[in-house]
Protein backbone atom coordinates (compact mmCIF):
# COMPACT_ATOMS: atom_id res chain seq x y z
CA UNK A 1 0.00 0.00 0.00
CA UNK A 2 1.42 3.33 -1.01
CA UNK A 3 -0.16 6.58 0.07
CA UNK A 4 -1.09 8.93 -2.73
CA UNK A 5 1.65 11.48 -3.17
CA UNK A 6 0.20 14.74 -1.87
CA UNK A 7 3.45 16.34 -0.72
CA UNK A 8 3.37 18.88 -3.52
CA UNK A 9 -0.20 19.91 -2.65
CA UNK A 10 0.73 20.46 1.00
CA UNK A 11 3.74 22.55 -0.06
CA UNK A 12 1.58 24.59 -2.47
CA UNK A 13 -1.01 25.34 0.20
CA UNK A 14 1.73 26.33 2.64
CA UNK A 15 3.31 28.72 0.13
CA UNK A 16 -0.05 30.28 -0.76
CA UNK A 17 -0.92 30.70 2.94
CA UNK A 18 2.42 32.36 3.69
CA UNK A 19 2.02 34.63 0.67
CA UNK A 20 -1.52 35.58 1.71
CA UNK A 21 -0.41 36.28 5.30
CA UNK A 22 2.55 38.40 4.15
CA UNK A 23 0.39 40.58 1.88
CA UNK A 24 -2.38 41.03 4.44
CA UNK A 25 -0.21 41.56 7.54
CA UNK A 26 2.15 44.02 5.83
CA UNK A 27 -0.74 45.65 3.93
CA UNK A 28 1.14 45.38 0.63
CA UNK A 29 -0.85 47.26 -2.05
CA UNK A 30 -2.26 44.89 -4.68
CA UNK A 31 -0.58 46.68 -7.62
CA UNK A 32 2.77 45.67 -6.09
CA UNK A 33 1.94 42.16 -5.00
CA UNK A 34 -1.61 40.85 -5.17
CA UNK A 35 -2.67 38.28 -2.58
CA UNK A 36 -3.66 34.83 -3.86
CA UNK A 37 -7.26 35.73 -3.06
CA UNK A 38 -6.98 38.85 -5.26
CA UNK A 39 -5.75 36.69 -8.12
CA UNK A 40 -8.57 34.25 -7.48
CA UNK A 41 -11.03 37.14 -7.61
CA UNK A 42 -9.52 38.32 -10.91
CA UNK A 43 -9.77 34.77 -12.28
CA UNK A 44 -13.48 34.80 -11.40
CA UNK A 45 -14.33 38.36 -12.49
CA UNK A 46 -12.42 38.26 -15.77
CA UNK A 47 -13.17 34.63 -16.62
CA UNK A 48 -14.74 35.49 -19.97
CA UNK A 49 -11.72 37.43 -21.17
CA UNK A 50 -9.25 34.93 -19.71
CA UNK A 51 -11.10 32.04 -21.33
CA UNK A 52 -11.02 33.55 -24.82
CA UNK A 53 -7.42 34.72 -24.40
CA UNK A 54 -6.47 31.33 -23.01
CA UNK A 55 -8.12 29.59 -25.94
CA UNK A 56 -6.18 31.80 -28.35
CA UNK A 57 -2.87 31.09 -26.61
CA UNK A 58 -3.66 27.39 -26.29
CA UNK A 59 -4.33 27.20 -30.01
CA UNK A 60 -1.01 28.91 -30.80
CA UNK A 61 0.83 26.51 -28.49
CA UNK A 62 -0.85 23.43 -29.86
CA UNK A 63 -0.55 24.30 -33.54
CA UNK A 64 3.06 25.44 -33.16
CA UNK A 65 3.98 22.38 -31.14
CA UNK A 66 2.31 20.00 -33.59
CA UNK A 67 4.05 21.66 -36.53
CA UNK A 68 7.38 21.43 -34.71
CA UNK A 69 6.93 17.72 -34.01
CA UNK A 70 5.95 17.01 -37.62
CA UNK A 71 8.78 19.05 -39.15
CA UNK A 72 11.20 17.84 -36.50
CA UNK A 73 10.52 14.18 -37.27
CA UNK A 74 10.79 14.67 -41.01
CA UNK A 75 14.02 16.68 -40.64
CA UNK A 76 15.53 14.13 -38.28
CA UNK A 77 14.73 11.32 -40.71
CA UNK A 78 16.22 13.27 -43.61
CA UNK A 79 19.37 14.07 -41.62
CA UNK A 80 19.56 10.43 -40.56
CA UNK A 81 19.37 9.11 -44.10
CA UNK A 82 21.80 11.54 -45.69
CA UNK A 83 25.29 11.95 -44.26
CA UNK A 84 25.88 14.82 -46.68
CA UNK A 85 22.83 16.66 -45.45
CA UNK A 86 23.85 15.97 -41.87
CA UNK A 87 27.31 17.44 -42.36
CA UNK A 88 25.90 20.46 -44.16
CA UNK A 89 22.85 21.28 -42.06
CA UNK A 90 23.41 19.98 -38.55
CA UNK A 91 26.07 22.55 -37.51
CA UNK A 92 23.83 25.32 -38.82
CA UNK A 93 20.91 23.90 -36.89
CA UNK A 94 22.91 23.98 -33.68
CA UNK A 95 24.22 27.47 -34.45
CA UNK A 96 20.70 28.70 -35.13
CA UNK A 97 19.91 28.09 -31.47
CA UNK A 98 22.16 30.96 -30.47
CA UNK A 99 19.83 33.42 -32.20
CA UNK A 100 17.37 34.49 -29.50
CA UNK A 101 13.68 34.17 -30.30
CA UNK A 102 13.19 37.69 -28.97
CA UNK A 103 15.25 38.89 -31.93
CA UNK A 104 13.52 36.74 -34.52
CA UNK A 105 9.95 37.36 -33.35
CA UNK A 106 9.59 40.96 -34.63
CA UNK A 107 11.01 39.94 -38.01
CA UNK A 108 8.44 37.18 -38.32
CA UNK A 109 5.70 39.64 -37.42
CA UNK A 110 6.88 41.88 -40.25
CA UNK A 111 6.84 38.96 -42.70
CA UNK A 112 3.69 37.20 -41.55
CA UNK A 113 1.55 40.04 -40.19
CA UNK A 114 -0.22 40.34 -36.87
CA UNK A 115 -2.47 37.33 -37.22
CA UNK A 116 -2.12 33.81 -35.96
CA UNK A 117 0.58 32.75 -38.45
CA UNK A 118 3.62 34.46 -36.86
CA UNK A 119 2.66 33.16 -33.40
CA UNK A 120 2.42 29.58 -34.61
CA UNK A 121 5.67 30.02 -36.52
CA UNK A 122 7.49 31.32 -33.44
CA UNK A 123 6.23 28.51 -31.21
CA UNK A 124 7.19 25.99 -33.91
CA UNK A 125 10.63 27.57 -34.25
CA UNK A 126 11.29 27.24 -30.53
CA UNK A 127 9.92 23.69 -30.25
CA UNK A 128 11.55 22.41 -33.42
CA UNK A 129 15.08 22.13 -32.06
CA UNK A 130 14.60 19.78 -29.09
CA UNK A 131 12.36 17.49 -31.15
CA UNK A 132 14.78 17.29 -34.07
CA UNK A 133 17.94 16.83 -32.04
CA UNK A 134 16.45 14.19 -29.78
CA UNK A 135 14.86 12.30 -32.67
CA UNK A 136 18.14 12.32 -34.60
CA UNK A 137 20.06 11.13 -31.54
CA UNK A 138 17.52 8.36 -31.09
CA UNK A 139 17.78 7.26 -34.71
CA UNK A 140 21.56 7.27 -34.59
CA UNK A 141 21.81 5.36 -31.31
CA UNK A 142 20.35 2.08 -32.61
CA UNK A 143 22.40 -0.93 -31.51
CA UNK A 144 24.36 -1.91 -34.66
CA UNK A 145 23.71 -5.60 -33.87
CA UNK A 146 20.03 -4.96 -34.63
CA UNK A 147 20.95 -3.45 -38.00
CA UNK A 148 23.14 -6.45 -38.84
CA UNK A 149 20.45 -8.94 -37.91
CA UNK A 150 17.87 -7.05 -39.93
CA UNK A 151 20.13 -7.28 -42.99
CA UNK A 152 20.11 -11.07 -42.73
CA UNK A 153 16.33 -11.03 -42.22
CA UNK A 154 15.53 -9.74 -45.69
CA UNK A 155 15.10 -6.14 -44.59
CA UNK A 156 15.35 -3.29 -47.08
CA UNK A 157 16.70 0.05 -45.86
CA UNK A 158 13.13 1.30 -45.48
CA UNK A 159 11.99 -1.83 -43.62
CA UNK A 160 14.87 -1.40 -41.17
CA UNK A 161 13.86 2.21 -40.65
CA UNK A 162 10.22 1.33 -40.07
CA UNK A 163 10.65 -1.76 -37.93
CA UNK A 164 13.80 -0.98 -35.95
CA UNK A 165 15.15 2.56 -36.16
CA UNK A 166 11.88 4.45 -35.79
CA UNK A 167 10.52 2.47 -32.82
CA UNK A 168 13.98 2.50 -31.25
CA UNK A 169 14.02 6.32 -31.51
CA UNK A 170 10.51 6.86 -30.12
CA UNK A 171 11.52 7.20 -26.44
CA UNK A 172 14.03 9.88 -27.46
CA UNK A 173 11.41 11.55 -29.66
CA UNK A 174 9.07 11.72 -26.69
CA UNK A 175 11.68 13.21 -24.38
CA UNK A 176 12.35 15.83 -27.03
CA UNK A 177 8.61 16.45 -27.34
CA UNK A 178 8.29 16.87 -23.57
CA UNK A 179 11.03 19.51 -23.56
CA UNK A 180 9.37 21.20 -26.54
CA UNK A 181 6.00 21.13 -24.75
CA UNK A 182 7.49 22.93 -21.80
CA UNK A 183 8.86 25.66 -24.12
CA UNK A 184 5.58 26.15 -26.00
CA UNK A 185 3.87 28.41 -23.45
CA UNK A 186 6.79 30.80 -23.10
CA UNK A 187 7.20 30.88 -26.87
CA UNK A 188 3.53 31.74 -27.39
CA UNK A 189 3.84 34.52 -24.80
CA UNK A 190 6.85 35.97 -26.62
CA UNK A 191 5.02 35.81 -29.90
CA UNK A 192 2.09 37.76 -28.47
CA UNK A 193 4.41 40.35 -26.93
CA UNK A 194 6.01 40.85 -30.31
CA UNK A 195 2.78 41.85 -31.93
CA UNK A 196 -0.50 40.49 -30.72
CA UNK A 197 -4.06 41.65 -30.60
CA UNK A 198 -5.31 38.75 -28.50
CA UNK A 199 -4.06 36.05 -26.19
CA UNK A 200 -2.74 35.88 -22.64
CA UNK A 201 0.45 37.74 -23.56
CA UNK A 202 -1.52 40.67 -24.87
CA UNK A 203 -3.72 40.68 -21.74
CA UNK A 204 -0.65 40.63 -19.52
CA UNK A 205 0.83 43.59 -21.38
CA UNK A 206 -2.32 45.71 -21.10
CA UNK A 207 -2.91 44.69 -17.50
CA UNK A 208 0.68 45.56 -16.60
CA UNK A 209 0.30 48.99 -18.20
CA UNK A 210 -2.80 49.54 -16.07
CA UNK A 211 -1.06 48.27 -12.92
CA UNK A 212 -3.73 45.57 -12.72
CA UNK A 213 -1.43 43.05 -10.98
CA UNK A 214 -4.24 40.64 -10.00
CA UNK A 215 -5.21 40.25 -13.66
CA UNK A 216 -1.55 39.69 -14.61
CA UNK A 217 -1.38 37.03 -11.91
CA UNK A 218 -4.59 35.44 -13.16
CA UNK A 219 -3.19 35.32 -16.73
CA UNK A 220 -0.02 33.70 -15.39
CA UNK A 221 -2.14 31.05 -13.63
CA UNK A 222 -4.01 30.27 -16.86
CA UNK A 223 -0.76 30.13 -18.84
CA UNK A 224 0.83 27.80 -16.29
CA UNK A 225 -2.24 25.58 -16.46
CA UNK A 226 -1.96 25.44 -20.25
CA UNK A 227 1.75 24.58 -20.08
CA UNK A 228 1.12 21.83 -17.54
CA UNK A 229 -1.79 20.47 -19.58
CA UNK A 230 0.33 20.21 -22.75
CA UNK A 231 3.17 18.57 -20.86
CA UNK A 232 0.77 16.10 -19.19
CA UNK A 233 -0.88 15.34 -22.53
CA UNK A 234 2.47 14.50 -24.12
CA UNK A 235 3.42 12.31 -21.15
CA UNK A 236 0.09 10.51 -21.30
CA UNK A 237 0.46 9.95 -25.04
CA UNK A 238 3.94 8.56 -24.40
CA UNK A 239 2.62 6.03 -21.89
CA UNK A 240 -0.07 4.98 -24.37
CA UNK A 241 2.15 4.88 -27.45
CA UNK A 242 5.26 3.18 -26.09
CA UNK A 243 4.31 1.19 -22.97
CA UNK A 244 7.26 -1.10 -23.67
CA UNK A 245 9.82 1.65 -23.18
CA UNK A 246 9.50 1.61 -19.39
CA UNK A 247 9.48 -2.17 -19.18
CA UNK A 248 12.29 -3.05 -21.54
CA UNK A 249 14.86 -0.69 -20.05
CA UNK B 1 28.01 -30.78 -52.81
CA UNK B 2 29.18 -28.26 -50.28
CA UNK B 3 26.74 -25.44 -49.66
CA UNK B 4 29.25 -23.34 -47.71
CA UNK B 5 32.84 -23.19 -48.89
CA UNK B 6 35.48 -21.16 -47.09
CA UNK B 7 38.98 -21.25 -48.55
CA UNK B 8 41.91 -19.69 -46.73
CA UNK B 9 39.85 -16.74 -45.47
CA UNK B 10 41.67 -14.01 -43.58
CA UNK B 11 40.30 -10.99 -41.78
CA UNK B 12 41.92 -8.27 -39.73
CA UNK B 13 40.51 -5.27 -37.87
CA UNK B 14 43.19 -2.61 -37.98
CA UNK B 15 46.37 -4.25 -36.76
CA UNK B 16 44.60 -7.19 -35.16
CA UNK B 17 44.53 -10.29 -37.35
CA UNK B 18 41.37 -12.12 -36.32
CA UNK B 19 41.28 -14.91 -38.89
CA UNK B 20 44.52 -16.31 -40.23
CA UNK B 21 43.49 -18.45 -43.17
CA UNK B 22 40.47 -20.60 -42.36
CA UNK B 23 39.17 -23.27 -44.71
CA UNK B 24 36.05 -25.31 -44.19
CA UNK B 25 33.20 -26.84 -46.12
CA UNK B 26 29.65 -27.56 -45.03
CA UNK B 27 27.58 -29.95 -47.15
CA UNK B 28 24.00 -29.01 -47.98
CA UNK B 29 21.83 -30.05 -45.04
CA UNK B 30 24.88 -30.62 -42.88
CA UNK B 31 25.52 -29.26 -39.42
CA UNK B 32 28.95 -27.98 -38.51
CA UNK B 33 30.02 -26.75 -35.11
CA UNK B 34 32.68 -24.08 -34.75
CA UNK B 35 34.53 -24.35 -31.47
CA UNK B 36 37.31 -22.19 -30.09
CA UNK B 37 38.36 -19.86 -27.33
CA UNK B 38 36.72 -16.45 -26.98
CA UNK B 39 38.22 -14.02 -29.45
CA UNK B 40 39.45 -16.66 -31.91
CA UNK B 41 37.32 -15.22 -34.68
CA UNK B 42 34.31 -17.55 -34.57
CA UNK B 43 31.78 -14.74 -34.80
CA UNK B 44 33.83 -13.00 -37.46
CA UNK B 45 33.84 -16.15 -39.57
CA UNK B 46 30.07 -16.34 -39.16
CA UNK B 47 29.66 -12.72 -40.28
CA UNK B 48 31.86 -13.44 -43.31
CA UNK B 49 29.71 -16.40 -44.30
CA UNK B 50 26.55 -14.37 -43.69
CA UNK B 51 27.66 -11.71 -46.15
CA UNK B 52 27.77 -9.00 -43.49
CA UNK B 53 31.49 -8.59 -44.05
CA UNK B 54 34.05 -9.34 -46.76
CA UNK B 55 37.23 -11.35 -46.17
CA UNK B 56 40.56 -9.56 -46.65
CA UNK B 57 41.93 -12.62 -48.40
CA UNK B 58 40.70 -16.02 -49.53
CA UNK B 59 37.21 -16.99 -50.67
CA UNK B 60 33.85 -17.39 -49.03
CA UNK B 61 31.00 -18.84 -51.06
CA UNK B 62 27.46 -19.85 -50.15
CA UNK B 63 25.74 -21.99 -52.75
CA UNK B 64 28.23 -20.68 -55.25
CA UNK B 65 27.62 -17.02 -54.45
CA UNK B 66 30.75 -15.14 -53.47
CA UNK B 67 29.44 -11.56 -53.37
CA UNK B 68 28.08 -10.11 -50.12
CA UNK B 69 24.61 -9.70 -51.53
CA UNK B 70 24.43 -13.28 -52.75
CA UNK B 71 25.57 -14.61 -49.38
CA UNK B 72 23.14 -12.34 -47.52
CA UNK B 73 20.30 -13.70 -49.62
CA UNK B 74 21.09 -17.26 -48.58
CA UNK B 75 21.97 -16.91 -44.89
CA UNK B 76 20.06 -16.08 -41.74
CA UNK B 77 22.06 -15.14 -38.64
CA UNK B 78 20.94 -15.72 -35.08
CA UNK B 79 23.11 -13.58 -32.80
CA UNK B 80 24.14 -14.41 -29.25
CA UNK B 81 21.98 -11.70 -27.74
CA UNK B 82 18.40 -12.52 -28.75
CA UNK B 83 17.84 -8.94 -30.00
CA UNK B 84 14.08 -9.24 -29.70
CA UNK B 85 12.22 -6.00 -30.25
CA UNK B 86 10.39 -4.90 -27.11
CA UNK B 87 7.94 -2.92 -29.24
CA UNK B 88 6.62 -6.16 -30.75
CA UNK B 89 5.08 -9.19 -29.10
CA UNK B 90 6.67 -12.63 -29.47
CA UNK B 91 4.75 -13.53 -32.62
CA UNK B 92 5.42 -10.08 -34.08
CA UNK B 93 9.14 -10.58 -33.47
CA UNK B 94 9.17 -13.95 -35.19
CA UNK B 95 7.24 -12.63 -38.19
CA UNK B 96 9.61 -9.69 -38.85
CA UNK B 97 11.48 -11.44 -41.70
CA UNK B 98 8.18 -12.34 -43.39
CA UNK B 99 7.01 -8.74 -43.15
CA UNK B 100 10.39 -7.62 -44.48
CA UNK B 101 9.82 -9.90 -47.45
CA UNK B 102 6.52 -8.14 -48.14
CA UNK B 103 4.08 -10.62 -46.59
CA UNK B 104 1.08 -8.71 -45.16
CA UNK B 105 1.15 -8.49 -41.37
CA UNK B 106 -1.84 -10.73 -40.68
CA UNK B 107 -0.61 -13.49 -42.96
CA UNK B 108 2.92 -13.20 -41.58
CA UNK B 109 1.57 -13.62 -38.05
CA UNK B 110 -0.51 -16.65 -38.90
CA UNK B 111 2.42 -18.31 -40.64
CA UNK B 112 4.63 -17.61 -37.65
CA UNK B 113 1.93 -19.01 -35.37
CA UNK B 114 2.19 -22.37 -37.09
CA UNK B 115 5.89 -22.51 -36.34
CA UNK B 116 5.29 -21.39 -32.75
CA UNK B 117 3.33 -24.54 -32.09
CA UNK B 118 6.10 -26.66 -33.56
CA UNK B 119 8.78 -24.97 -31.45
CA UNK B 120 6.93 -25.29 -28.16
CA UNK B 121 5.99 -21.63 -28.04
CA UNK B 122 2.21 -22.03 -28.24
CA UNK B 123 0.48 -19.77 -25.73
CA UNK B 124 3.28 -17.19 -25.77
CA UNK B 125 2.25 -15.47 -29.01
CA UNK B 126 1.32 -12.19 -27.36
CA UNK B 127 4.00 -12.19 -24.67
CA UNK B 128 6.43 -9.30 -24.64
CA UNK B 129 10.15 -9.95 -24.51
CA UNK B 130 10.45 -8.92 -20.84
CA UNK B 131 7.77 -11.44 -19.92
CA UNK B 132 9.72 -14.34 -21.44
CA UNK B 133 12.46 -16.40 -19.81
CA UNK B 134 15.91 -16.49 -21.40
CA UNK B 135 15.22 -19.87 -23.00
CA UNK B 136 11.89 -18.72 -24.41
CA UNK B 137 13.47 -15.60 -25.83
CA UNK B 138 16.05 -17.73 -27.64
CA UNK B 139 13.27 -19.90 -29.06
CA UNK B 140 11.51 -16.84 -30.42
CA UNK B 141 14.81 -15.61 -31.89
CA UNK B 142 15.29 -19.04 -33.45
CA UNK B 143 11.78 -18.96 -34.90
CA UNK B 144 12.56 -15.53 -36.37
CA UNK B 145 15.76 -16.89 -37.93
CA UNK B 146 13.89 -19.83 -39.46
CA UNK B 147 11.17 -17.57 -40.84
CA UNK B 148 13.77 -15.70 -42.86
CA UNK B 149 13.34 -18.86 -44.99
CA UNK B 150 16.99 -19.06 -45.95
CA UNK B 151 18.75 -22.32 -46.80
CA UNK B 152 21.58 -21.60 -44.35
CA UNK B 153 21.28 -20.98 -40.59
CA UNK B 154 24.18 -19.35 -38.77
CA UNK B 155 23.80 -19.63 -35.00
CA UNK B 156 26.22 -17.54 -32.95
CA UNK B 157 26.43 -18.98 -29.43
CA UNK B 158 22.65 -19.17 -29.19
CA UNK B 159 22.78 -20.45 -25.61
CA UNK B 160 25.81 -18.51 -24.40
CA UNK B 161 23.81 -16.33 -22.05
CA UNK B 162 21.74 -19.09 -20.46
CA UNK B 163 22.24 -20.87 -17.15
CA UNK B 164 23.48 -24.49 -17.22
CA UNK B 165 20.11 -26.19 -16.71
CA UNK B 166 18.25 -24.07 -19.24
CA UNK B 167 21.17 -24.53 -21.59
CA UNK B 168 20.93 -28.32 -21.41
CA UNK B 169 17.19 -28.14 -22.01
CA UNK B 170 17.68 -25.83 -24.95
CA UNK B 171 20.28 -28.12 -26.49
CA UNK B 172 17.76 -30.98 -26.38
CA UNK B 173 15.19 -28.68 -27.85
CA UNK B 174 17.47 -27.44 -30.64
CA UNK B 175 18.51 -31.01 -31.52
CA UNK B 176 14.81 -31.82 -31.96
CA UNK B 177 14.10 -28.65 -33.91
CA UNK B 178 17.04 -29.30 -36.25
CA UNK B 179 15.85 -32.85 -36.89
CA UNK B 180 12.31 -31.65 -37.61
CA UNK B 181 13.33 -28.66 -39.76
CA UNK B 182 16.66 -29.57 -41.35
CA UNK B 183 18.82 -26.78 -42.76
CA UNK B 184 22.46 -26.27 -43.50
CA UNK B 185 23.66 -25.03 -40.13
CA UNK B 186 26.80 -23.54 -38.66
CA UNK B 187 26.73 -23.44 -34.87
CA UNK B 188 29.30 -21.32 -33.08
CA UNK B 189 29.95 -22.22 -29.48
CA UNK B 190 32.78 -22.38 -26.97
CA UNK B 191 31.24 -25.50 -25.48
CA UNK B 192 32.78 -28.62 -27.07
CA UNK B 193 30.10 -30.93 -25.66
CA UNK B 194 27.38 -28.79 -27.12
CA UNK B 195 29.01 -28.84 -30.54
CA UNK B 196 29.57 -32.61 -30.47
CA UNK B 197 26.03 -33.28 -29.33
CA UNK B 198 24.35 -31.09 -31.94
CA UNK B 199 26.58 -31.29 -35.01
CA UNK B 200 27.69 -33.86 -37.62
CA UNK B 201 31.12 -32.31 -37.73
CA UNK B 202 33.03 -30.03 -35.42
CA UNK B 203 35.74 -27.64 -36.51
CA UNK B 204 38.13 -26.57 -33.78
CA UNK B 205 39.79 -23.19 -34.27
CA UNK B 206 43.13 -22.13 -32.79
CA UNK B 207 43.52 -18.99 -30.70
CA UNK B 208 43.63 -15.66 -32.56
CA UNK B 209 44.38 -15.34 -35.39
CA UNK B 210 42.04 -18.28 -35.84
CA UNK B 211 42.77 -21.13 -38.17
CA UNK B 212 41.53 -24.70 -38.23
CA UNK B 213 43.26 -26.82 -35.57
CA UNK B 214 41.36 -30.03 -36.30
CA UNK B 215 38.07 -31.44 -37.51
CA UNK B 216 36.09 -34.02 -35.59
CA UNK B 217 33.09 -36.21 -36.18
CA UNK B 218 30.16 -35.34 -33.93
CA UNK B 219 27.35 -37.59 -32.81
CA UNK B 220 28.28 -41.21 -32.03
CA UNK B 221 31.97 -40.89 -31.45
CA UNK B 222 31.39 -38.05 -29.05
CA UNK B 223 33.50 -39.18 -26.15
CA UNK B 224 36.59 -40.00 -28.17
CA UNK B 225 36.21 -36.82 -30.18
CA UNK B 226 35.83 -34.78 -27.03
CA UNK B 227 39.15 -36.00 -25.70
CA UNK B 228 40.87 -35.11 -28.91
CA UNK B 229 39.30 -31.66 -28.92
CA UNK B 230 40.35 -30.97 -25.34
CA UNK B 231 43.83 -32.21 -26.24
CA UNK B 232 44.00 -29.85 -29.20
CA UNK B 233 42.88 -26.81 -27.23
CA UNK B 234 45.33 -27.44 -24.41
Amino acid sequence: MSRPRIGWAVALVAILAAWQAWVRLRSVPDYLLPAPTDIAAALRDDRGRLASDGAQTAWEMLAGFAAAVAFGLVSAAALHFSATLRRAVYPLLVASQSVPVVAVAPVLVIYLGFGLAPKIAIVALVCFFPVTVNALDGLRSVDPEYLRVMRTLRASRLATFRRVELPWALPAVFSGARVAASYAAVAALFAEYAGGSAGLGETMQTATAQLDAPLVGAAVVVLAALALALFAAVSALERLAIPWARRAA
Amino acid sequence: MSEIVVVDATKAYGDVAVLGGVSLAVPAGGTVGLVGRSGCGKSTLLRLIAGLETPDGGRVAVAGAEDERGRLERCALMPQADLLMPWRDALGNASVPLENAGVPRGEARSRAAGLFAELGLAGFERARSWELSGGMRQRVAFARTLLAEKPVLLLDEPFGALDAITRAEMQEWLAGAMRALPRTTVLVTHDIDEALRLCDRVVVLTARPGSVACELDGGGSADRARERAVETLR
